[in-house]
């Protein structure tokens, strides 16, 4: 293993002559693997993952309390009551699925797009994913209120006769987040093969083979397996790619179907599907920062991943904020009354102030990002990547409550008040959420170790005297001017 | 062989026959619990609980001929089809068959007021509503749901009496519709061929302008 001499990890340098590797400090390919799987040989894992643990595993269990209390009693232990029927439940839900997003977008579309640098975030971002969709699933499930009778929201022939309505938006739901989360599944799952493969190969205890073994199905690493390997990778990737879209479009017609105003406009699908990869994007972010200092990864995921997630969240986040504008304007174009008026009562009603913390997250913290000093800052980005989540969670809010709040009738408004078990639900699924993702980053290979060796200069040997591993890995030039930026 | 650098224990090997046998078995294991759910057993079909007196529906409203209006006399103005007292019983009783042994609880129910305690054969689940006068009053009729109760001696469920087998007629109710004059004539009908019932039931359907509900709180209220 060639170690340079400054450890420095910045790459973010826009002349692609002058920007070292995408990999830092890695020339050859068994160290990278030994390097990623560092955490996962380490016979323990470092104290902060026990405390981190600890943390969000009592979260999780107050999350299972507070769903056994909700079934025990029903659901009038929400806020959720007459005008404001949806509440936390469907807000949390739109939120977690949002942040499903990005792993899809990072795996399916980047990949389609030869993106190198999602290799080293697409893992833990599809991790991210499934655990997001869990907590997503878990919301509406619990919010139909009979919890034993769940599975009638899926169409299961039975001697009732009954079936779902198919004309419901809320029923194609079902099918958008079921096939979203098995496509997700199966993807992260082929993707890791592999991978667990190589964790089969490195394990030291019996347990840990058989497991490994068990879930690497055989794998080998003989050239026929990797040829069916990226055959059905690259199909998966083409099949995932309009779930990006289709999702959060269809989650955004559960509103934009009904005719309430604020819901009912054709903005909706786009507007949901930007605030889905934005919101997406901000949690890669906010897991990234901690992870690859935690688990020592900082040669993978370096400032150009991280920068180049600034970019996309600039993006998006412009996206959304044109998107809340367009909202406003075609509020006052229609000329409609009831539209106007749920516009000018988001921002200046009595949920006022929800409305300007979203406009305060969404739009205006991620423009820091046209800044290069922003975008190379880890404090900022991370701050940044916290508002956003929070920006994002008052956007549901913001749609789903003050919508059914003040709707055509005023003798039915109503002022929508959480209780403390809205509240603690909501904390308790990033229990769930945490819980599930520290487990991964134990126990299952955080990064895709083969997919990184592939976009190393070493996997591409000329064979005539300028392959990587033949020449200093950087210029002096180059070297010097990397310090610079950092 | 040395077993050692083999990282699985043999008995692993059993996991491919095993997942074939299982597979093969899941067909027949499907069928098995499927048809138990339509099996009489499952849905009540056939249930005849035996009664303080042995009435005979076959007797009486199929030899005799009696109405079935006589004794459920409630059935086209309420919900509920009334189960007769026992004075409608004594009404002819009083005169045929006094002494009979099988109509003894009758006299003793008459005697002491208490009334008989018949067995409810067909039970209705309390969340679901059911109301007699709306169904007979627009031609469906008794036998639709009972069966042919004027050739049965002792009276059992005819019918699932589910969900689904109630929605069956009300997304489609011919040829479950006749002339609500007709309706407790149970042997009615049964000499037309199919395409000549299926005319009567849309002949009565359009006259009487039915439009059977679907909605939940039709019957869920």
């Amino acid at each position: 293993m060639t170690t340079l001499q400054s450890n420095q990890f910045c790459n973010t340098n826009e002349d692609p002559r002058n920007r070292p590797q995408l990999i830092r400090n890695h020339t050859d390919f068994g160290s990278v693997t030994d390097d990623i799987l560092k955490g996962n040989d380490a016979a323990r894992p470092p104290k902060s993952w026990w405390f981190a643990l600890a943390i969000s595993f009592s979260m999780m269990s107050m999350l299972g309390v507070l769903i056994g209390y909700l079934i025990v009693t029903g659901v009038g232990v929400w806020g959720n009551n007459n005008p404001v029927m949806w509440g936390y439940p469907i807000v949390n839900f739109v939120f977690w699925v949002g942040i499903g997003h990005a792993g899809t977008l990072i795996s399916a579309i980047l990949f389609l797009f030869r993106q190198k640098w999602r290799t080293a975030i697409n893992r833990f971002a599809e991790a991210m994913t499934i655990f997001a969709v869990i907590c997503a699933g878990t919301f509406p499930g619990i919010h139909v209120g009979r919890v034993w009778l769940a599975y009638w929201l899926f169409p299961i022939p039975n001697q009732m006769d009954m079936w779902p309505q198919f004309r419901s938006p809320l029923l194609w739901d079902v099918f958008a987040v079921g096939t979203y989360f098995t496509v997700s599944l199966l993807f992260w799952y082929l993707g890791m093969i592999p991978d667990l493969a190589t964790m089969r190969d490195r394990a030291t205890t019996k347990v840990k083979q058989i497991a490994y073994g068990v879930f690497a199905v055989g794998w080998r690493g003989s050239m026929r397996h990797w040829h069916r390997y990226e055959r059905a990778y690259l199909l998966l990737a083409a099949l995932a790619t309009p779930l990006v879209l289709s999702v959060h479009s269809v989650v955004s017609f559960d509103f934009a179907v009904a005719q309430l105003p604020g819901w009912h406009t054709t903005i909706f699908p786009p507007y949901f599907v930007a605030g889905a990869i934005f919101s997406g994007f901000a949690m890669v972010m906010t897991l990234a920062i901690p992870a690859r200092e935690l688990w020592g990864l900082k040669n993978f995921i370096t400032m150009r991943h991280l920068e180049n997630m600034c970019k996309i969240i600039l993006f998006t986040g412009s996206l959304v904020g044109f998107a809340y504008s367009m909202e406003f304007f075609i509020a006052w174009y229609s000329g409609e009354l009831y539209e106007s008026f749920t516009f000018i009562n988001r921002a200046f009603g009595p949920y006022g102030w929800a409305y300007w913390i979203m406009v305060s997250c969404n739009v205006v913290t991620p423009q820091i990002f046209w800044f290069k000093k922003a975008r190379n800052s880890i404090v900022i980005m991370f701050t940044a990547s916290l508002f956003v989540n929070v920006g994002m969670w008052f956007e549901r809010f913001v749609i789903v409550v003050t919508s059914l709040a003040n709707d055509f009738l005023p003798s039915s408004w109503g002022i929508f008040e959480p209780t403390w078990v809205d509240v603690m639900t909501f904390f308790g699924s990033f229990g769930l959420f945490m819980t599930f993702f520290l487990l991964f980053i134990r126990y299952l290979p955080v990064l895709a170790i083969a997919e990184l060796k592939a976009v190393m200069p070493a996997a591409d040997p000329h064979g005539h005297g300028h392959s990587y591993n033949e020449m200093t890995p950087e210029t002096d030039a180059q070297a010097a001017l990397a310090e610079e930026d950092e | 062989m040395n077993q050692s650098r083999f990282t699985f224990p043999r008995w692993t090997n059993l996991a491919l026959p095993a997942t074939i046998v299982i597979g093969m078995t899941a067909p027949l294991y499907i069928a098995i619990v499927v048809a138990y759910g339509f099996s009489p057993q499952a849905t009540d079909v056939g249930y005849m609980p035996e009664q303080p007196i042995p009435f005979s529906h076959q007797l009486h409203a199929g030899e005799l001929g009696m109405d079935c209006r006589y004794c459920h006399n409630t059935v086209e103005y309420t919900q509920h089809a009334a189960i007769p007292p026992t004075e409608t019983c004594m009404n002819c009783h009083a005169q045929i068959h006094p002494e009979s042994e099988k109509i003894k609880p009758l006299y003793e129910s008459y005697t002491t007021g208490m009334p008989i305690e018949w067995v409810r054969v067909h039970d209705l689940p309390q969340y679901s509503y059911f109301n007699h006068s709306a169904h007979v009053t627009r031609g469906v009729s008794c036998v639709e749901c009972h069966g042919r109760v004027d050739t049965m001696e002792v009276v059992y469920q005819h019918e699932t009496l589910s969900m689904g087998w109630c929605l069956e007629c009300h997304r489609d109710p011919d040829p479950h519709i006749r002339n609500p004059d007709l309706v407790t004539q149970l042997a009615w009908g049964l000499d037309m061929s199919g395409a000549e019932r299926l005319e009567n039931s849309a002949l009565w359907r359009t006259h009487n302008n039915l439009q059977p509900s679907e909605d939940c709180s039709t019957c869920h209220r």
